[in-house]
């Protein structure tokens, strides 16, 4: 063994403690939310009962959710001369208030939630440190077989978690589900993935490796916040549905639906996701059909691996259609949403697992 | 929701398309012509009587975005079948392997044509219909579309403060100047903006609609050139032993496919030679014999006459020749053999490309010696030799030997010899690695079982009875090239460019109206109200309509409070409408914390 080789065989080791060390910071992290969501139940509850049934009580006048001519102070008011902006929602929408997050307001439980941020961030600069020294100790893309996939995808599903934070957008109600997964998917990646870090088959040898498997582990992480997003959406949607109609959902519905927020903001912000990855994942389709190209001689031979991306494509293109087609709106879309996703997982497990096809590679 | 309303109790839940309907109704001609997006009939009526009546019926069917969204489920669906049994397009092998295994589903698989899913004829129908609704769909919208580039945007609806947003204020300026000041202000913005009685109409983000357009368009010119491509297409394969060449006709080829189309004179000039060809493998760790590079080095000559010129193919790098591209396949050995006759005289000299049969290719093979033999006794006659290679001897073992590694680090050339009649030398074709021993007789040795032995390099085995001997003479590698041609794939990478640049233009840009009215209140005191429409609810909405109100209020700055609430007096007689109460609603939580 010369001494590169020992120098990589190091690195490859260098990988390994710090993915072992994220996942303990991780574990951390998830602790602090499970703090958070206990901590913050005392919260605020029956908010969104109120708004809901609130009206109700007045006579059943303004009764309903759906007829409720509800106005909202609009965004960005602060600036003294910048007039007052009043919005409505569209008819038929239900005018719910966000729920109030885990921390349910209270201090306590708001504590813990940043803990687990910050727990959070350490954690994704410590796997992003894995991932670049197993890049490193590959001296190539650290996407060359299942298990770098793996440990890249959660990193970048982190990342565009804490991008999104850091946008100071309200996503601190995804933290649980999301860290709860990365530590799913790390463990089946060190426990039955692993594949120790070597170099690549000729036929991997590309730029387009770098374009088309880059962009493909973007969309799925994005794609992956936007269908967390669609399945809350689902249970806060049927938590709203039951409220509006006189029910009572059970408490533990009622502490953890009523602190997300409203079913109408998280629709909005799957779709918001799922829309603005949608050409990016075209684009990884068109890239990858250009680097078949020019290694099998055909830039589209429905290999399993390509079928199955063509029908994630088609699959997300039926939720926009659905989302812009009147009955389609709400819940029909978001199970074709999550349809579409469980497509892209397929596609990334089940592919590589159960069909043999011209992308398998390096083990597994 | 503090005052009494006069709304009768709403039922649980309203359909959704009654609600948009609804609202509709509510802001008349300005919410129209927002998209070109058809609109849903619900219940589909049944068709008037006769034949156009029904095809009418269907055509309005096949052309609704219902219809297309099945559609296009049908088409992911049916794209399932074909990834999890093997198909004829990718691999036949397979298929004939598969059927021996599954003999029960298998006919019933053949008739529903599952091993050629893609070009079944349900597949096609799913999506030829999918591309006569998406034609059917594309037309009237483009024309829609171009009415609406050609006409004005509508008029602000009566009331203003039923848009989704909505902001007012009182300005001693006179109403003519301030909508002038709208206008400018408007038109600088890049919006399409006229006067429309009291109010400024204003519209904006119409390369949303273009985007889609195009993008729906590109769909379509990809489908075309995929078919075209399919259609025109031409495939082959060759194997070439180093220093061999190959010239772009039809005989040269191992095997050849093309398209229905295809035709045979369109084949590009040109020609190669293999020079050498160079594979390195992973020497340690866990994937030892994995390759990691292969070179072919070639010299080409374009057309009949062409300058030849050297280059090196690679995996991912085709060499490319008037829109044909030479593929780097695979590789194996060709071991340099020689054989001489009773005589010694040397009658047979060939490298003999072997085929890989695994990993570490080891390889097997045939080599043939046709004319030229005569036996000890003189006589014509046909030498056939089974022959089995190793590039890395593992050693010796009883048995089948295996290689231990894909590099020619101990190369040993196993073989059994016959001799007799190999079958016709050409015209049937004849398995060129598989020796047809029907007319031939084994070679025997001294204890009269099978002759056979392992060579290395420069090593001889005595064929018994001075019939001869062969020589394993030394190593060359082969290389095999897939030379394909594709037309119109620079039409589907266009149309796939174009599909993109549409596809963001119409999910990222909001196109949206802005009405801007100016009115003399009540007072005396110039009323101005702005309201702005979105296809669908955007957050960035209101934060434009703010800018704008805030540009304006420059050229129309507030005037003193009067305690007249303001918004209600601009619509003389609808003073106890419900709206109003939006206003002072508003200081409620805003419900939209997530686009905060
Ligand atoms: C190959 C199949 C098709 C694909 C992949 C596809 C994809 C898309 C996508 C991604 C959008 C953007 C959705 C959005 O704006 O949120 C869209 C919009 C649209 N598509 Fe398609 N489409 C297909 C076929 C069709 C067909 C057959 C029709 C007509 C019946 C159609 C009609 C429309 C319309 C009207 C819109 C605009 C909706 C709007 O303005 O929001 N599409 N399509």
């Amino acid at each position: 063994m010369n001494l590169a080789a020992a120098t990589n065989e190091n690195l490859a080791h260098t990988s390994n403690v710090l993915i072992y060390s994220s996942m303990a910071v991780y574990t951390l992290a998830f602790f602090a939310h499970i703090a958070e969501w206990v901590f913050g139940s005392r919260s605020k509850v029956g908010r969104t009962a109120a708004a809901l049934t609130g009206a109700g009580a007045e006579g059943a006048g303004a009764g309903g959710s759906v007829k409720v001519q509800v106005a909202q102070k609009g965004g960005g008011t602060a600036v003294l001369d910048r007039p007052k902006v009043v919005t409505r929602s569209a008819a038929g929408t239900r005018d719910v208030p966000d729920g109030p997050g885990a921390a349910g307001g209270t201090f306590k439980g708001d504590l813990y939630g940043r803990m687990a941020v910050s727990m959070t961030v350490l954690a994704f600069l410590v796997q992003a440190g894995g991932v670049i020294a197993r890049a490193l100790s590959v001296q190539r893309a650290p996407w060359g077989n299942m298990y770098e996939f793996s440990i890249t995808f959660s990193t970048v599903a982190v990342g565009a978690y804490l991008t999104l934070l850091a946008l100071k957008k309200n996503v601190r109600w995804m933290g649980l589900l999301l860290v709860t997964t990365v530590l799913l998917d790390l463990g089946i990646a060190t426990t039955w993935l692993y594949t120790d870090s070597d170099q690549l088959v000729p036929a991997l040898h590309s730029y387009w490796l770098w374009i088309h498997v880059s962009t493909a582990i973007l969309c799925g992480a994005v794609f992956y916040l936007g269908a967390v997003a669609t399945l809350l959406y689902l249970f806060r949607d049927s938590y709203e549905n039951k409220l509006a109609s006189g029910g009572q959902p059970g408490s533990f519905a009622q502490s953890v639906l009523s602190r997300l927020p409203a079913a109408a903001s998280l629709d909005k912000f799957s779709y918001r996701i799922n829309a603005a990855v949608f050409p990016l994942w075209t684009f990884t389709i068109i890239a990858g059909a250009i680097w078949a190209g020019d290694a099998w001689g055909r830039y589209w031979g429905w290999d399993p691996k390509e079928v199955w991306s063509f029908i994630t494509w088609v699959a997300y293109a039926c939720y926009l259609h659905a989302r812009a087609t009147a009955g389609w709106k709400g819940r029909k879309a978001a199970y074709l949403a999550l349809i579409a996703f469980g497509c892209w997982l397929f596609n990334y497990y089940g592919v590589n697992i159960f069909v043999t096809g011209k992308h398998s590679y390096a083990g597994v | 929701m503090s005052n009494t309303k006069s709304n009768p109790p709403a039922p649980e839940r309203e359909r959704p398309d009654e609600r948009d309907r609804e609202n509709a109704r509510e802001l008349g001609a300005a919410g129209s012509q927002l998209s070109t997006a058809p609109i849903e009939e619900s219940a589909a009526g049944l068709p008037a009587m006769g034949v156009i009546g029904w095809a009418r019926w269907f055509w309005r069917q096949l052309t609704s975005m219902r219809v297309a969204l099945i559609l296009l489920f049908l088409l992911s669906l049916g794209a399932i079948p074909g990834s999890l049994i093997p198909q004829n397009s990718v691999d036949e092998l397979k298929v004939e392997t598969f059927k021996k295994a599954h003999t029960t589903v298998s006919p019933i698989y053949e008739k529903l044509q599952f091993f050629d899913v893609y070009s079944s004829v349900w597949f096609s129908a799913i999506y030829i219909l999918l591309f006569i609704s998406l034609i059917g769909c594309i037309v009237p919208r483009t024309g829609q579309f171009i009415g609406q580039l050609r006409s004005r945007p509508p008029g602000a609806p009566k009331r203003l403060t039923r848009l989704p947003a909505y902001t007012t204020w009182r300005t001693e300026a006179e109403p003519e100047q301030v909508r002038e000041a709208a206008l400018a202000m408007m038109r600088k913005r890049r919006y399409r903006a006229h006067t429309v009685g009291d109010a400024v109409a204003a519209e904006k983000g119409y390369l949303r609609e273009a985007g889609n357009l195009v993008f729906h368009v590109a769909l379509i010119v990809m489908l075309v050139a995929f078919a075209f491509g399919q259609l025109f297409k031409s495939e082959g394969g060759k194997l070439i032993v180093e220093g061999d060449g190959f010239s772009n006709t039809l005989t040269q080829y191992d095997d050849f496919k093309s398209g229905s189309l295809f035709d045979a004179d369109s084949l590009a000039p040109f020609s190669f030679t293999l020079d050498k060809f160079t594979g390195t493998y992973e020497r340690s760790g866990p994937q030892i014999g994995t390759p990691r590079t292969y070179e072919a080095h070639v010299t080409y000559e374009k057309g009949a006459y062409g300058k030849p010129q050297k280059t090196v193919i690679r995996v991912n790098e085709p060499l490319v020749v008037d829109g044909t591209k030479v593929y780097l396949n695979a590789h194996g050995y060709a071991p340099v053999v020689s054989v001489k006759d009773g005589k010694g005289k040397e009658v047979y000299r060939n490298a003999v490309p072997l085929l890989p049969i695994d990993n570490n290719v080891t390889s097997t093979g045939a080599i043939k010696v046709f004319d030229g033999y005569r036996d000890k006794n003189g006589k014509k006659t046909q030498l056939g030799f089974q022959a089995f290679f190793v590039p890395t001897f593992a050693g010796s073992g009883k048995g089948t030997m295996f290689s231990q590694f894909p590099a020619p680090d101990m190369p040993v050339l196993a073989l059994n010899g016959f001799h007799g009649y190999l079958g016709p030398d050409s015209g049937l074709a004849q398995n060129v690695y598989q020796l047809d021993k029907t007319k031939m007789t084994e070679f025997k040795d001294a204890d009269g079982k099978q002759l056979k032995q392992r060579l290395l390099v420069g090593e001889t085995m005595k064929l018994p009875d001075g019939a001869g001997s062969i020589t394993f003479e030394g190593i060359q590698e082969w290389a095999s090239f897939q030379i394909s041609e594709q037309p119109a794939s620079g039409w589907a990478l266009t149309g796939a460019v174009a599909a993109i640049a549409g596809l963001a233009g119409s999910l990222f840009i909001q196109r949206r109206r802005v009405w801007v009215r100016v009115t003399p209140g009540a007072d005396g005191v110039t009323v101005v109200e702005m309201a702005g429409l979105g296809r669908s609810e955007s957050a960035k909405l209101p934060e434009e309509l703010a800018d704008l109100a805030v540009t304006l209020i420059a050229s129309a700055p507030t005037a003193p409070e009067t305690d007249t609430a303001p918004g209600t007096d601009t619509e003389p007689g609808s003073s106890p409408e419900p709206d109003s109460d939006s206003v002072e609603e508003s200081s409620e939580e805003p419900a939209e914390g997530a686009e905060k």
